[in-house]
């Protein structure tokens, strides 16, 4: 086993116990921050596919933005110290059977598909190719990605202003 | 064993039943906010995987950044629905919150 498949192994380990942390940790505090660790893992994956650019846009948008807002909007609603409320979880054995049942199913389909598959070049810088294709091929989903947020930002606001009457 | 495409998806797939089953037990509203950004990441681990081991283009990168472009609209509207429920109904309890009426 080479350096890197080592790697790839330590970082996924990461990635899959801190998403185990998200999902089955009592404390809403704590699953915020195992977030982190599986963005972080996940980036990592990003660094191990040639997506350079990607895993640092998986690091500046997820950690230094969703992960933050996440936070706040945690820290924003009280009694997060009580652990009885604050990460109440429900119907635990028939969502284990739905996701040992989903489980299996794409597992098998995974493994016994016939992926059409390709020898993966040397990595590239991919910043001019993603570049090149945000602004010819993709370039009206690009701008409609545009109209998409700042109708978010806007609805944001909106929905979590004080009434003034 | 050689790390390749498969391995890539078996991962991918443990993040995703993670977050499902982290949709399907949160009552906690920000919970299940968390579980639906794990399902995000797990479909971007997937683009990317075949994008460097299936056809070699980037077009699976270009769809990635889309999905994250979402994501982050995605979780500006729903912590703010969030605290919006917390300021009416002082609970964020999803079971707590089932009028309409404000």
């Amino acid at each position: 086993m080479s350096l890197g498949d080592l790697l790839f192994y330590l970082v996924a380990a990461v990635t899959v116990v801190s998403a185990a942390g998200v999902a089955f940790s009592p404390n809403i505090v704590y699953s915020a921050f195992s977030l982190m660790g599986t963005f972080m893992g996940v980036a990592g994956l990003y660094v191990f596919l040639a997506a350079d650019f990607v895993a640092v846009i998986q690091v500046l948008i997820y950690v230094g933005g969703i992960l933050v807002l996440t936070l706040f909007a945690v820290m924003l609603t009280h009694r997060i110290a009580d652990v009885r409320i604050s990460n109440r979880a429900v119907g635990r054995l028939p969502s284990l059977a739905i996701i040992a049942f989903v489980g299996v199913v794409m597992a098998s389909a995974a493994v016994h598909a016939n992926w059409k598959m390709a020898a993966p070049g040397t990595p590239q810088p991919t910043t001019y190719a993603i570049g090149n294709g945000f602004l010819n091929e993709y370039l009206l989903p690009f701008e409609l990605a545009s109209v998409v947020l700042l109708a978010a930002l806007i609805g944001a606001v909106v929905v979590s202003r004080k009434e003034l009457d | 064993m050689v790390v390749g495409l498969h391995h890539y998806l078996i991962v991918s797939l443990i993040v995703f039943l993670l977050g499902l089953y982290c949709v399907l037990t949160r009552r906690n509203a920000i919970g299940i906010l968390m579980g639906v950004e794990l399902v995000l990441n797990s479909a971007n681990i997937n683009y990317l995987a075949f994008s460097r081991y299936g056809t070699g283009t980037y077009d699976g990168q270009i769809f990635a950044i889309f999905v994250i472009a979402l994501a982050a609209a995605e979780a500006a509207i729903g912590l703010a629905i969030v605290l919006g429920i917390y300021q009416t109904f002082q609970t964020i309890d999803v079971e707590a919150t089932e009028t309409l009426r404000g």
